[in-house]
């Protein structure tokens, strides 16, 4: 999310599974898309048959694999490295689309000439802090104050020149012997997926966990995303980057802000430094000085105080800067992810935890570490459809019952089929959905759990008082309905925003009240109230819920299906499809038609921002209009590791040194510093790799999956995959039982041997790579019979952008029992 | 109206190996899902049994060339034309349907297990707490009303299909000819044909448990399709010999036996 924002201006998937029978060449690289989407799949599988190549490129063969054209198998956490081997490739052959590249990308602007690159790392590097200054990671400017650009690309300091030359390093000798791909199968995937580099031909990428789970996860994304825009493959049918977001709902929980920093629609959590809604507004709202930017997020101040009116209501007024100060605010430079959480809770500074559709005792890495973490809580609060591992844990492995404090309530919640309400799927579509069945015993919906919970807790404040009291007591809060349920629709209606006074605009008067039809009419004058901006438009004006559209035509004949269910933003099906087009507005690929420039308007799909295209001097405005420059960004100051991406090995790796540099990890990275979070990287005790992945059969931790017979009977209990050749070495036969050991934890399993891993050859030496499943836990089967969380051999260290945690790549043994 | 023969398709290159058809039978034939052991492979059960008429079999194969392919193949009854579980069933419980598909009327099996000896594709399962047999009937109570059967509901690939039995030879063969290389239909060509064709990526013979030339065990033939019609010829000669018997010497004494049923009986 936080590389694909950066690149390209919204961190989504920027296309849709149907969109992807369009493209020509499908890479899948972070993703068993067969295994964990296989309705994605089934639209990969439908551009197979129309003659794209797909390719995986994953350190294991799956099932993902064996439907593709070929697998390319790599070391766990060197992407990157492969991908600048892509970069570079493109670059010495000239496989970029040149008109693509100067148009709408920030390639030909000036750097500014105190940014260096030396020995990895990047200009400002703060090795104390671990952070970077990044003064440097900046444009020239003219007198006007719009970037100087270079439109021959040949400025030293121009974003093409230092681009070039920074992944000038990632060699085919280097990248095969960091990534363990021989030379021949990175030739064979450069080729293939380069070609799609001209008008008409398309490319995309699909990943899911297998490049966010990594201390470089969000530029792994950052990475393709360079590829993209060097081949012009982004806002086209069959383009894009494609974030697979599946059951889980990552895509709906991202847009209503289920990530610390974010608030909804993706509007930035206040630090406490922004101690006043002018100085919070000016830092979040950028400025362009470009005429042909839209730079549309010049919005901001609409958006961000339509929320604070749709916390507040009438009692958030422009006197009181619409209750800015009633939201709570994080401390600078401070991050609050899960990591954190359990780090604090585990140094006894987290007291209380409400546990809401989660087994964290599970899915956390070092799970050793949460478990006793848990232990220093005074009170526990589990919403969910199942008991689970985490609700258990004062009676779980090694724990004693009668020493643990923890008051834990479990609140049983419905299950997704005995509620109604919307669901957003990976392609931004968000379908409502219908109650199904009735749910148990008293299961109620998680939101209406959470509603009643705070009806309590603001009576209680209005009685008592407290500190924040106000925050509480002004809420508008009456989300029952009279019969004292949640009342759905009002809920979707206040994400989608209404009116809270009368109005005349374009000479027509809107009543108070009434809903609003898209964000392109909320204020920033508190006239409007809306909980979440990119979820306007849900509702038409008359009160039609958009989201329960089901209209079947196709009029492009492209899979965009605009008449089914509600797209955000605003029913635009591929994002940034103005792209698509040529700067004259007549698409790059009159075969593929998404959108088309007529002269006075635009045809096809809704196009990512009414403008004429930028040909247009005086009114046209370039394509990425959520970007302050209007242009996606090459260069992306806004990582916090650098402005282009960097191999550095995991923080646990089989490698001493970094062979790209002296800068062994991820600078950037948080390192833990805990008793128990211990790491050993190199070491000839754990000399294995380690990968962890979840299989077809069962759904995250299994914490829902393992109760039901059928799929616990495909998928009985934890193994771990060995290649023959580390197997044969070590003794170890098909089936045995045996245990996996890493520098904080160990777990027993079954041990699968099979073909399909195969070691690689990485600076000279043989690397071994096994992968374990995450979905087994104690509680059931009983007795621990299906063995026990996998993440009790992950590290807690995470990506710096996104604290996203590493588990993808760490170091183990393999023991006979 | 008339049921027209049916086959499903099974195209293994399209498989993802989801098991999502393994789960669907289970539940719309309300099978349980009983408790298994990891034993090393993605495969579970290790093979088909009483609760599971279908089972995707997952095979590591490498090529003499040193290709190496993950094989998937949806494994259960093939419905075969000339079947011998039909044949041999003594109690009329496995027979052929409108469709051209081997249904079973679970109420007369007896548990006799010959079935289980005859079938060439190792199919029929038993269930020793019932005493009875088990298989896929491809769901003949949806395809009599016009349902998919439960399998190629669920496969989201498109791997499983059913329809017409001529235009799923044809669309079958036309896949093959797509596909080049070693790819090979299976199943039209044996057995009288059967009513789920495979389209296969490679040979027969690579695939673990799948026979290359399945038929009729002979022993079967000799009885069922050779020793069968002479028993009832020789039934029938009785009769026919009885007839001449009475006309020529005329209704026998009541107190006598009933020769022709005993003539006739199996």
């Amino acid at each position: 999310m936080a590389a694909l924002g950066e690149s390209f201006g919204r961190g989504s998937m920027t296309n849709h599974y149907c969109d992807l029978k369009n493209a020509d060449v499908i890479l899948i690289m972070g993703s068993n898309a067969a295994e964990h989407h296989p309705i994605a799949f089934k639209w990969i599988l439908r551009a197979k048959e129309k003659g794209a190549a797909i390719i995986h490129v994953d350190p294991r063969y799956t099932r993902t694999s064996a439907r593709c054209d070929f697998h390319v198998p790599l070391r766990s956490g060197t992407d990157i490295a492969f991908l600048g081997g892509m970069i570079n490739y493109i670059m010495e052959n000239n496989k970029y689309f040149k008109d693509y590249v100067l148009n709408y990308t920030n390639a030909s602007f000036i750097v500014d000439g105190g940014f260096y690159f030396k020995d990895g790392l990047f200009s400002g590097y703060d090795a104390k802090n671990r952070k970077y200054d990044k003064g440097t990671w900046t444009f020239e400017k003219d007198s006007d104050g719009v970037p100087r650009r270079d439109m021959t690309l040949q400025h030293p300091r121009s974003v093409f020149q230092l681009l070039k030359k920074h992944y000038s390093r990632y060699t085919l000798d280097k990248v095969s012997s960091i990534t363990g791909v021989s030379k021949e199968n990175l030739l064979k995937v450069y080729e293939i997926y380069s070609a799609t580099g001209v008008p008409d031909k398309a490319g995309t990428e699909c990943y899911a966990l297998g490049w966010t789970h990594h201390t470089v996860g969000s530029q792994n994304i950052r990475t393709m995303a360079i590829i993209q825009l060097l081949l012009g493959n982004m806002g086209i049918a069959g383009g894009g980057i494609n974030a697979l977001r599946g059951e889980p709902n990552v895509q709906g929980s991202t847009d209503h802000c289920i990530l610390y920093g974010n608030l909804p629609g993706y509007l930035k959590m206040p630090v406490s430094s922004l101690d006043s809604l002018d100085k919070y507004l000016k830092k979040c709202t950028p400025v362009s000085n470009d005429p042909q930017s839209a730079n549309y997020y010049a919005n901001y101040p609409k958006f961000f105080v339509s929320f604070l009116k749709s916390l507040w209501n009438d009692k958030a007024t422009k006197d009181n800067e619409f209750g800015y100060d009633w939201l709570p605010k994080m401390d600078d430079g401070k991050a609050y992810s899960t990591m954190h959480m359990f780090d604090a809770m585990y140094d006894g500074k987290v007291k209380g935890y409400f546990c809401v559709g989660a087994d964290t005792a599970l899915s956390t890495p070092n799970s050793n570490k949460v478990r006793k973490a848990m232990e220093n809580l005074d009170w526990l609060v589990g919403e969910n459809i199942f008991n689970n591992e985490t609700y258990e844990f004062w009676r779980g492995p090694g724990v004693d019952p009668t020493k643990i404090k923890t008051e834990c309530f479990l609140l049983p919640a419905s299950a997704s089929m005995e509620k109604e309400g919307s669901q957003s799927n990976s392609g931004r579509w968000v379908q409502w959905k219908y109650k199904a069945a009735e749910a148990s015993g008293d299961a109620i919906p998680v939101g209406e759990i959470e509603i009643k919970i705070m009806a309590e807790v603001k009576k209680l404040y209005e009685k008592e008082g407290g500190p924040g009291a106000e925050a509480i007591v002004n809420l508008k809060w009456d989300y029952l309905d009279r019969k004292g349920r949640m009342d759905v629709l009002k809920v979707a209606q206040q994400i989608n925003g209404h009116f809270t006074q009368d109005l005349v605009v374009d000479g027509k008067t809107i009543k108070k009240g009434s809903l609003c039809p898209t964000f392109g009419m909320l204020k920033d004058d508190g006239s409007t109230a809306c909980g979440n901006w990119i979820m306007s438009g849900s509702f038409g004006a008359d009160g039609e819920n958009r989201m329960m559209r089901r209209g079947k035509e196709d009029p492009t004949g492209l899979g965009l299906f605009p008449n089914w269910s509600f797209a955000w933003p605003v029913n635009r099906r591929v994002i940034y499809n103005r792209a698509s087009c040529d700067v004259n507005g007549k698409p790059y690929n009159p075969q593929r038609k998404l959108l088309e420039w007529t002269g006075d308007k635009w045809v096809g799909d809704v196009p990512d921002g009414p403008w004429p295209p930028m040909a247009d001097k005086e009114k046209g405005k370039y394509p990425f209009i959520m970007k302050q420059d209007g242009v996606a960004s090459l260069f992306g100051p806004g990582m916090a590791e650098g402005p282009f991406s960097e191999h550095y090995e995991p923080l646990e790796s089989p490698l001493e040194k970094n062979p790209m540099s002296s800068q062994r990890t991820n600078p950037a990275i948080e390192i833990f510093k805990g008793e128990m979070d211990v790491f050993a990287s190199a070491s000839e005790k754990f000399p294995y790799v380690c990968t962890t992945y979840s299989c077809t059969e069962h759904w995250c931790t299994g914490a829902l999956t393992r109760w039901q017979a059928w799929l616990l009977e495909a998928m009985p209990e934890l193994y771990v995959e060995i290649g023959e050749k580390l197997a044969k070495e070590k003794g170890i036969k098909n089936g045995e039982r045996i245990k996996v050991i890493s520098a904080r934890g160990e777990a027993p399993c079954v041990a699968m041997v099979t073909k399909r891993f195969k070691p690689f050859q990485v600076e000279g030496k043989t690397v071994h790579q096994v992968g374990m499943p995450f979905n087994y836990g104690w509680l059931y089967p009983e007795k621990g019979k299906g063995g026990d969380s996998t993440n009790r051999l992950t590290p807690t260290v995470g990506c710096p952008n996104t604290f996203c945690p590493e588990y993808k790549a760490f170091m183990v043994n393999v023991v006979k029992l | 109206m008339s049921k027209p023969e049916l086959i499903k398709l099974i195209d293994t290159t399209l498989c993802t190996a989801c098991r999502g058809c393994q789960v669907a039978c289970k539940q719309w034939n309300e099978m349980p899902g009983l408790r298994t052991k990891q034993w090393g492979s993605y495969q579970n059960p290790p093979d088909l049994q009483w609760n599971t008429w279908t089972l995707i079999r997952f095979q590591e194969y490498e090529a003499s060339n040193g290709d190496f392919k993950w094989l998937f193949r949806k494994d259960g009854c093939m419905h075969c034309a000339d079947a011998a579980c039909v044949k041999v069933c003594p109690s009329g419980a496995l027979y052929h349907t409108e469709f051209g598909t081997v249904g079973l009327h679970s109420s007369l099996c007896i548990g006799c297990k010959a079935c289980i000896a005859a079938c060439p594709f190792d199919t029929p399962r038993y269930n020793p707490q019932t005493d009875k047999i088990l298989k896929c009937d491809l769901c003949y109570d949806r395809l009599k009303n016009d349902e998919l059967p439960t399998c190629v509901k669920s496969c989201p690939t498109g791997a499983l299909t059913i329809g017409r039995k001529e235009d799923m030879i044809t669309k079958a063969y036309s896949r093959v000819r797509e596909l080049g290389g070693d790819a090979n239909v299976y199943g039209d060509k044996f057995v009288g044909g059967t009513h789920v064709l495979y389209v296969l990526d490679e040979k027969p013979e690579v695939y673990d448990k799948l026979p290359e030339k399945p038929r009729v065990p002979l022993t079967i033939i000799a009885w069922k399709d050779w020793l069968k019609p002479l028993s009832l010829l020789a039934a029938g000669g009785v009769i026919v010999g009885s007839f001449f018997h009475y006309i020529i010497h005329g209704p026998k004494d009541t107190s006598g036996g009933d020769q022709a049923n005993q003539g006739g009986g199996e």
